[in-house]
């Protein structure tokens, strides 16, 4: 591999890893403070896809790029206010049916109004083209504008868990609930909150995301699946092991993609000697390229296997 | 939005006609209507090329039933969304079975269309009296035609190892052909595309090194950045790829994204969102082989092939590129009169080694294979309103020059079909 090939491959993989962590940092928020694994986390990114191309096309992506994580945090806190408190009461298992079921009432609905196929949802031409070149590779200005709201995000969201006073309820009240309670404090309001700034955070990621690769009605549901296993392999509830899963995984997929190995490759290294008359030849032969996509599964199950809190998580059981 | 109150007014337009056909048949000798199924993804990322195709169906459906080419013959296109599967695409076949209707057409995907012609084999021997045809208009898979041929089945698309051979023939005398990546989607398609190239160019450019060669899942991949990442690396001057829709503008926008000055020899540019993906990056780089192209085609005196592209960019805003859905229904139409029946099974028949002149030349439904005939052109992306290049793509103010145009004896080539023939009916 040439260290050009290296370089960008690195570059690729940490923009699209970044896209996730923007994702799931949302998710994880809400699973470490209510304990609600949401179904529907996906479709609020889904969702800000769709806000910021169509108030892209009344008022400009930038003031999109501010009005549609808002709605859509809006969107969330209602639903939290109006549905999932109402369901907290019977337990964990009917809240996470309920995320469920309201993932596949926003995909028909995303479907009603914008129809089936991608809509033509495009960045505005300053963030187009070229941002510098390595040898003679460019790296687009859209993919630094990720990494750049990302890293802007995680430092924001730092800062408030951990600097303001908010930030310091909201810690109390994932620990000891009551006691925040006793101090006079709104828990459920605090819910509420996390749970809208989450989709809302769900929703940056959209906007981007949706302008950058593709807007269509079945990007929920691919997303759903990554984002799981994001938070999996991280650790449930931890934001930096989610942090770290993401990057982990950005660079499988953009590294894998890249490399021609096969595990033929490999075993011929280590002496053994494989024809096409060998039992699994055409397993030996496929190459990492075209496994790419299982890749990130293969390590949900592997973590599951061998770690199964995480790699930063702290459940202890 | 737009797009489905579209098809819901498209369907209930269906139901009002075949509930006028059925009250005017009881009538007396009124006109009758032919109902065709439409099976190809209207959903995802290949909606866009699916839905355009439809409505391009539809509105040569429209002209067909102006002009009366068949006489007291009513098209009717039935939409049915088989989102790319061939499982979706069998259910959709039993659903138009069972709303009688007996022709089909399809084109996304070798995959799907080689299921429908298994389906639709099984159901012709057990249904004698009510035979389905399979009217396939771009699936281009050569076993389609050769080893698993069917006489249910004709193509209407050029076959992918035609277009290889031609597009090759071409490549042998471009001297800046030095390295070639092959990239392919990774289904039945793409696996020929990929076999043709190796075999062809080693036997008229052995001087030509394969530099990479990648199979990617069909209709997923939504970030083409590292496979072109790849293609650097391997300092491939030339692309050669069969992608389409999604993965062939995805493909060039990322391309576009890091820089990568290639050509690329495909088949599909033409399908929607290509164009709009190149604008002025592709310009003399980017070719297409297929079986037609508006700007430099002698065979289109009456310029039908402008009118028919012109008419349909004012009603629906699209280019209209799949000159198939003339020849299929112009076919159909054809055999219809020729066999003075509606009947599948007649009109199978009466289609085979059926010959006329279109708007793309001369063209003939080969007996021995139902491997439509025609000539074949290649062509480059270049600027319009300069010589050659009278209409652009897509409002890009770019278009398609003819480079070569192959009369279709060169295109042809030979079959290895054993075509099972039933008993002809009285």
């Amino acid at each position: 591999m040439t260290v050009e090939l290296a370089l960008i491959s690195l570059l690729n993989g940490i923009s699209y890893g970044l896209l996730l962590f923007m994702l799931a940092s949302g998710l994880t928020l809400i699973f470490s403070m209510m304990g609600v694994l949401n179904f529907a986390h996906a479709s609020f990114y889904m969702l800000g896809a769709y806000f910021g191309y169509q108030l892209s096309q009344w008022i400009g992506f930038w003031p999109a790029l501010v009005i549609a994580p808002f709605a859509v945090g809006t969107l969330g806190a209602l639903v939290e206010r109006w549905g999932l408190r109402r369901v907290h009461k019977w337990g964990h298992v009917p809240e996470l049916l309920f995320t469920f079921g309201l993932s596949f009432i926003i995909v028909e609905i995303v479907q009603v109004i914008w129809g089936r196929p991608p809509v033509p949802n495009r960045l505005p031409a300053e963030l187009e083209g070229p941002l510098f070149t390595i040898f003679s590779t460019n790296f687009p200005l859209s993919r630094a504008f990720i990494m750049m709201v990302a890293v802007l995000m995680l430092l924001g969201l730092w800062l408030v868990v951990t600097r303001t006073r908010i930030g310091l309820v909201i810690q109390a009240a994932l620990s000891n609930p009551q006691q925040v309670e006793a101090l006079g404090h709104n828990v459920p309001r605090v819910f509420m909150m996390v749970f809208g700034a989450g989709s809302a955070l769900a929703a940056l990621a959209g906007v981007i995301g949706g302008a950058v690769y593709v807007t269509e009605p079945a990007m929920a549901s691919t997303a759903g699946a990554i984002i799981f296993v994001v938070i999996v392999v991280g650790g449930m509830g931890s934001l930096s092991g989610a942090f770290l899963a993401s990057l982990l995984i950005g660079l499988i997929a953009s590294f894998a993609t890249v490399i021609d190995s096969t595990l033929l490759d490999g075993l011929s290294a280590l002496g053994l000697s494989i024809t096409p008359d060998t039992p699994l030849y055409s397993v030996w032969t496929l190459k990492l390229s075209q496994v790419a996509p299982v890749l990130p599964f293969l390590l949900l199950v592997l973590v599951l296997i061998v770690r199964p809190k995480g790699l930063l998580g702290t459940r202890e059981d | 939005m737009r797009i489905n109150s579209k098809l819901a007014l498209a369907a209930s337009a269906a139901l009002l006609v075949s509930a006028g056909a059925v009250a005017q048949s009881k009538g007396g000798p009124a006109e009758q209507t032919v109902k065709i199924a439409f099976i190809d993804p209207q959903s995802g990322l290949m909606g866009p090329v699916g839905s355009n195709i439809l409505r391009s169906y539809q509105f040569i459906a429209e002209m067909a039933n102006k002009e009366q080419w068949s006489k007291g013959v009513k098209f009717e296109i039935v939409a049915f969304d088989n989102k790319l599967s061939p499982q979706e695409s069998l259910n959709a076949l039993k659903l138009a079975i069972d709303q009688d209707i007996r022709y089909v057409v399809q084109g996304n995907g070798s995959s799907v269309a080689l299921a429908l012609v298994d389906a639709i084999a099984k159901n012709n021997e057990r249904n004698p009296g009510k035979e389905v045809l399979f009217l396939n208009y771009a699936a281009v898979d050569p076993d389609l035609t050769n080893s698993k041929c069917s006489f249910w089945h004709f193509r209407f698309d050029a076959n992918s190892d035609m277009k290889m051979e031609a597009m090759t023939s071409y490549i042998a005398n471009q001297k800046d052909v030095k390295n070639v990546y092959l990239i392919n989607q990774d289904y039945a398609f793409g696996h020929q595309v990929r076999r043709a190239a190796r075999e062809y160019l080693a036997r008229k450019r052995p001087d030509v090194k394969i530099v990479g060669d990648d199979l990617h899942p069909l209709a997923r991949v939504t970030d083409f950045s590292p496979y072109v990442a790849k293609m650097k690396a391997a300092s491939a001057d030339t692309i050669i790829t069969g992608n389409w829709g999604s993965d062939l503008s995805l493909l060039i926008k990322a391309a576009k994204d890091a820089g990568l000055d290639a050509n690329f020899y495909t088949y599909y540019a033409t399908t929607t969102g290509v164009p709009t993906a190149m604008g002025s990056s592709g310009v003399g780089r980017v070719h297409y082989v297929g079986y037609w192209n508006m700007n430099g085609n002698p065979y289109d005196k009456t310029a039908l092939g402008e009118k028919i592209f012109l008419d349909f960019k004012k009603r629906f805003n699209e280019d209209y590129y799949t000159l198939a859905t003339y020849n299929v229904l112009r076919t159909l139409a054809a055999a219809i009169n020729k066999a003075k029946s509606q009947d599948p099974a007649r009109v199978a028949f009466a289609m085979e080694g059926l010959k006329y002149e279109s708007i793309n030349g001369e063209v003939e439904m080969r007996a021995a294979d139902h491997q439509f005939q025609q000539p074949l052109w290649i062509t480059s992306w270049q600027k319009a309103g300069g010589k050659g290049v009278k209409f652009d793509s897509e409002n890009t103010g770019y278009g398609w020059r003819t480079e070569e145009l192959l009369p279709a004896y060169v295109a042809a080539q030979p079959t290895s079909c054993e075509m099972k023939r039933p008993a002809k009916a009285g």
